[in-house]
């Protein structure tokens, strides 16, 4: 093991490189454009024996990983934002064919306007593609998912693809300390690549059919039924990992959660600033918890009711907006309740769109809000902007 | 073996599957196939059968380019260089929203056969108007009207954009000169790098003319001087090979009036100043190829 003091966009790099994949397309834009830029150097200085394919667009970068998937090869990728949004229809296709290609993903912002900054919006309006979902607080976590995610997606029981995604800036461009496994670990952890089916002369098969009315629904049908397996591989996956590695993963991750009237749930690099925010607030003797999901699809609906059900409110932080609805993570965990007798209050805080900092305050005011709520039995305002600058409107 | 096996379901007299068995039996087993969305995955991929007897794959319209990419390189990275990938696009495909794709597997210079199979139109969604449609066709989003002769946009010399990218080989072919269409995809496989060759096929359904007719108007076409025939190594037009010569060229007219997509040049009345400017067109270009016997 090594430690090293990076950047979250190498950390995604270098656990990338420690999967050996033999095949690399991929288009630059910020915040991911430095995965390109090490996987290159890597192969430049002979530290990485892949090919990389310096294509035109991000959709011909998702195109190139489908080619070279179904001919057997292991490939990732990097995007964010536009690129994903430009992809999005090969997206689809390479979940579709169950093809297990890994995507790095530093999570930005959607145009208009413009932004370069962090939010989850790019990916989690991509939620209902069929790519697994990753999402990192730390570059560590950034580096070991990499290597979590090509492990899962390549289980015969799963063959689905995933992303990883790292929130821009905050931990694309900014440097922690990260263990780096040893290669060797890392190879007995996750073999050779060997599809049971790839594009083979010997082999002749067609991949991508046209499939009909009579048979396109079971062909969804295997797929989702893929994802829900997901859910085992991940956990035995994180399992693994945990004893080859030391590091343990949880689709979520409580904090401070067992005797706690409000859960707020995060994702990425704000969950630390919320274990920050949790405990000065417990100092100050309010009872309030925290809870990051580290695995957004599939989602861990049980795992969320199971924690929060006592809890009074759970109040849901999403970095994404549907408009003329909310939240996706809220509408999720709202779902996860609705056949449930009993539920808690359920709150959502739209928060930190664009890169608009997260401040402890933040979750302080979330707190207040919640409190408001247990006061009064009732919401009266489902979903609230949190820090929004009234100035401007 | 036909690699390229019966029982697909492209319309009578179809010329696709033609060119097709012609690339493919060229090619030989240790093929892979690219084939972008279209008639021709419509019609040979229908699950749980499939036209194609070596592997193959389809994944969306505008990039056949960039997933057989891809392929190629993932077979270089696993040691399996001797394995041809030949990737089959429409005119859709290609000339239009499959340009970029295109463009970019060439510029960066793949061990890809690209196919274009060009029908001038989007015959699969019902004969619409592309860049690859010849000035006067009527199709169903440049009808011929009152006020309409039809498209009104000469095609785009797709095959001479893509020699210009320098790539190693570039051709045009039609299904009436078969044994010229297998020289030149001999040429493209024996060539390492990037080939295009630029195949006219055509589609009795959107041409409208008789199933029987497919062959007959694809040697019209070459020998009206519409569809010229070539071939080029390398971007130097000076070089560019005119692989069948005409003596005696035909006017358009004899091409133009077997198709129903020409009829309003010349019902209910001639459209001469039409059908002059085709022929202008076709004369300045056999001049400036070197055509004529």
């Amino acid at each position: 093991m090594t430690k090293l003091t990076i950047r979250g966009n190498m950390a995604t790099a270098l656990g990338a490189k420690l999967c050996r994949p033999d095949v690399i397309p991929a288009y630059p834009i910020t915040p991911s454009t430095l995965f390109p830029e090490k996987i290159s150097e890597y192969i430049a200085d002979g530290e990485l024996d892949a090919e990389m394919i310096r294509v035109e667009s991000e959709h011909s970068a998702m195109s190139a990983c489908i080619g070279a998937s179904a001919a057997g090869a292991r490939v990732c990728t990097a995007s964010a934002s536009q690129g994903i949004a430009l992809m999005s229809e090969m997206l689809f296709i390479a979940a579709g064919m169950r093809l297990p290609i890994v995507m790095a993903v530093g999570n930005r912002a959607l145009s208009a306007p413009i932004n370069i900054w962090c939010d989850h919006q790019d990916t989690i309006s991509q939620r209902d593609t069929g790519w697994l979902q990753f999402y990192a607080e730390k570059n560590q976590e950034g580096l070991d998912l990499m290597i979590i995610a090509f492990k899962v997606c390549e289980d015969k029981r799963v063959l689905l693809p995933a992303m990883v995604g790292i929130d821009a800036f905050v931990l694309t461009h900014t440097i922690e300390a990260v263990d780096v496994p040893d290669q060797k670990l890392v190879d007995e952890f996750l073999p050779k690549y060997e599809p049971e089916l790839r594009l083979d002369p010997e082999k002749p098969m067609t991949f991508g059919s046209f499939g009909t009315p009579e048979f396109y629904q079971e062909f969804k049908y295997m797929q989702t039924e893929a994802m829900e397996k997901a859910r085992e591989v991940i956990d035995e996956v994180f399992a693994e990992f945990k004893k080859k590695f030391g590091r343990e993963y949880r689709k979520i991750t409580p904090y401070k959660c067992e005797d706690a009237d409000v859960i707020i749930l995060t994702m990425g690099s704000m969950s630390g600033t919320a274990r920050a925010a949790v405990n000065k607030m417990r100092e100050e003797g309010k009872k309030v918890g925290c809870c990051k999901l580290t695995v957004y699809r599939p989602f861990p609906a049980k795992e969320i009711v199971e924690l929060t059900k006592n809890a009074k409110v759970v109040a849901v932080l999403d970095r994404d907006i549907s408009p003329g609805f909310g939240g996706a993570l809220y509408g999720e965990v709202s779902a996860a309740f609705v056949n449930e007798e009993k539920h808690p209050f359920i709150t959502n805080y739209i928060i930190g769109l664009g890169g608009r900092d997260i401040l402890i305050e933040d979750f302080e005011w979330i707190y207040e809000r919640s409190m408001d709520v247990i006061k009064k039995g009732r919401v009266e305002k489902p979903v609230q902007w949190v820090n929004l600058n009234e100035e401007v409107l | 073996m036909e690699l390229y096996s019966k029982g697909h379901r492209a319309c009578a007299g179809c010329a696709e599957p033609i060119a097709v068995r012609a690339v493919l039996n060229e090619a030989g087993p240790n093929t892979i196939g690219v084939v972008c969305t279209g008639c021709l995955e419509v019609v040979s991929t229908g699950w749980p059968e499939t036209a194609w007897e070596i592997p193959l794959i389809h994944a969306a319209f505008e990039n056949a380019a960039s997933v057989a990419s891809g392929v190629e390189v993932a077979l270089r990275k696993l040691g399996k260089k001797d394995t041809n990938v030949i990737a089959f696009g429409g005119d859709g495909g290609t000339f239009d929203i499959g340009f970029q794709a295109l463009s970019g597997m060439l510029e960066r210079g793949h061990n890809v056969k690209y196919i274009c199979l060009d029908n001038e139109a989007y015959m699969n969604t019902g004969i619409q108007r592309c860049s690859s449609t010849p000035y006067g066709a009527s199709t169903t989003t440049s009808p011929a009207g009152k006020y309409s002769i039809g498209e009104n946009r000469p095609k785009k010399p797709i095959a001479a954009i893509c020699a210009s990218h320098d790539i190693p080989y570039t051709a045009t072919a039609t299904v009436a000169y078969i044994e010229d269409l297998r020289k030149k995809v001999r040429t493209a496989l024996e060539t390492e790098g990037p080939s295009f060759i630029h195949v006219l096929v055509p589609c009795p359904t959107g041409w409208r003319h008789p199933s029987d007719k497919t062959i007959e108007i694809s040697r019209l076409a070459v020998e009206t001087g519409i569809f010229v025939l070539w071939e080029l190594k390398g971007s130097d037009f000076n070089n560019i090979k005119i692989t069948k010569k005409i003596r005696n060229r035909k006017p358009v007219t004899e091409y133009l009036k077997t198709q129903g997509r020409f009829r309003h040049l010349f019902k209910p009345e001639i459209k001469q100043d039409v059908i002059d400017r085709i022929q202008k067109e076709v004369d300045e270009k056999c001049k400036r190829f070197g055509v004529d016997l």
